[in-house]
């Protein structure tokens, strides 16, 4: 099976939010919530980067280890994937995520959380395949009908990459090696604890 | 000035300044490299330092309104979550068998704590019903938050695999309910007991002494104490200081980011955890020690009348006040 990784190249991304707006109007995520987003480092200096940022779908994912209902599973894709059936909202997988990827719809009283909501990388949740219930709490699944997620699709400068870690890795190596220069994998390290060395 | 000498003074002067400009030419790069300008993650990783309750984080600029989602990685998710899954469950697990172990190992070593002189039979008032009140109050309150607080915690290796995800994950959604609703009570607890019993509960050198003698636990013959010995002054001083970090750690993070950010909550986190297995710990020797642990003692709680044998050893200055003040102990009914 596929290892799914995502990858942005911060040196092609223009900070359109394509990804940000595909992401939000493919799997109709509720207002507040958003489980793709773009942040410029260095905004407006010399050097600025902007890199498109959602769940990483971690090696060992931190999210999975300090939950304590244990509603994260990893798919045979390595998806990270978690059941709102059990996820009690508590915050602990936001507290624990390199990425700030969990998001909670705000519901009843005090700052009280209700079920986490991220990126599902296209994938649905544990509800059989491309149910409406599966819909209803989780989007699309479009990787059960054979496609990649669509903020990926989308990117109008092909900077988001996901699939294969080691398809996009190769992918990325290549147009380092070309263009002659390349700012790395953001994020490889913390999230699979590798670097793309070129 | 002939056309010909024109032209090759024109050309001559033509040639010697490509001449001149020709290493100029030379030093323009061939290709550009972007990124030799542009901000690294590596260097932007290495430049975060830890700070406690602070967010340590790379952040920058995003579209949305909400800054939280400016931050684009917090690599100190990794240590909360490392705390998480080692140092609070040692401490906790450590902490709570271990004085399960001290507790078993002196009941069996010293047994029940007796009046030396047997019951008398007559008994004085020592708690007031607003005395009580506050007590349960916050006794209760605290086996709730206590249950249910473990249980996120613990719940996930000790319960889960015995009833299945359905069940456990329904048990502990009603457990977060209970825990942040029982918390405004145990809140009220705290300040009331604060209120009714900090002033009898200033440390003295008298303490020093009861605790030199063993506190009459340990050892012979019991140390003269006022209303509160040196030994519930420190559940006191434990239970006050340790309910107020509960509390402001724990409304933090019921009403996320109204103080610190994602650190904030990391940190209040650590605190709200390790308060809460330590002062477990703490009440569980008071609970004993309160009931089975010791004749006579439970009565000050619950009927709010101890005897008055119990409460001359326990509290001889005190019993002395007492008569002074009153004159006259109430009779055995």
């Amino acid at each position: 099976m596929a290892r799914m990784k995502f990858l942005c190249d911060a040196d092609r991304c223009i900070e359109c939010n394509a990804c940000v707006t595909a992401c939000k109007n493919e799997h109709e995520v509720p207002w507040g919530i958003n489980r793709r987003r773009v942040v410029t480092i260095n905004d407006g200096k010399p050097g600025e980067r902007s890199v498109s940022m959602a769940c990483m779908h971690c090696t060992d994912a931190p999210c999975a280890a300090v939950c304590p209902t244990n509603c994260f599973y990893t798919t045979a894709d390595a998806v990270v994937l978690h059941s709102k059936e059990t996820c009690i909202g508590c915050g602990y997988c936001f507290y624990a995520c390199p990425f700030g990827a969990p998001q909670y719809p705000k519901v009843g009283n005090f700052g009280s959380r209700g079920k986490m909501d991220k990126c599902t990388y296209c994938a649905g949740g544990p509800e059989p395949d491309s149910t409406s219930v599966e819909w209803i709490a989780y989007g699309t699944n479009r990787l059960a009908e054979g496609k990649l997620p669509l903020c990926a699709e989308m990117c109008s400068t092909k900077a988001l990459l996901a699939g294969d870690g080691e398809i996009i890795a190769r992918i990325y190596r290549e147009r380092v090696t070309k263009r002659g220069y390349g700012s790395g994998a953001w994020g490889w390290k913390t999230a699979y604890k590798q670097d793309i060395a070129v | 000035m002939s056309f010909t000498k024109s032209v090759a003074l024109v050309m001559g002067a033509l040639i010697a300044m490509m001449l001149v400009m020709l290493p100029a030419q030379a030093q323009q790069p061939t290709s550009v490299n972007p990124t030799a300008s542009s901000v690294q993650e590596k260097q932007l990783l290495e430049a975060l330092k830890p700070e406690f309750g602070k967010t340590v984080a790379i952040e920058g600029r995003g579209s949305f309104p909400d800054v939280k989602s400016h931050v684009l990685q917090q690599p100190a998710g990794r240590e909360w979550q490392n705390f998480r899954d080692t140092t609070l469950s040692r401490v906790g697990a450590y902490g709570i068998l271990g004085i399960l172990g001290v507790i078993a190992a002196f009941y069996l070593l010293r047994g029940k704590v007796r009046i030396a002189a047997g019951p008398s039979g007559r008994t004085m008032l020592r708690f007031g019903s607003v005395d009580r009140f506050a007590h349960w109050l916050t006794a209760t309150s605290f086996i709730a938050l206590a249950l249910t607080g473990l249980n996120i915690t613990f719940g996930r290796t000790l319960i889960l695999p015995l009833v299945g995800d359905t069940t456990f994950a329904n048990v502990t959604q009603m457990g977060k309910f209970v825990h942040n609703y029982v918390s405004f009570a145990f809140a009220l607890g705290i300040v009331l007991m604060f209120v009714l019993w900090a002033k009898d509960n200033l440390p003295s050198l008298r303490d020093i002494r009861w605790f030199a003698q063993g506190g009459g636990l340990i050892g012979l013959g019991h140390p003269p104490a006022d209303r509160f010995n040196g030994g519930q002054k420190l559940i006191f001083w434990s239970t006050i200081i340790g309910g107020v970090a509960l509390s402001v750690s724990g409304y933090m993070l019921m009403f996320p980011y109204v103080v610190g950010g994602i650190g904030g909550l990391q940190a209040a986190n650590v605190v709200h955890a390790l308060a809460g297995v330590i002062l477990v710990a703490i009440i569980l020797g008071h609970i004993y020690i309160g009931s089975i642990g010791m004749e006579g003692a439970f009565a000050a709680m619950g009927s709010g009348k101890v005897d008055v044998n119990w409460a001359k050893e326990h509290h001889s200055i005190w019993v002395d006040k007492v008569m002074k003040r009153d004159g006259k102990v109430t009779p055995a009914e």
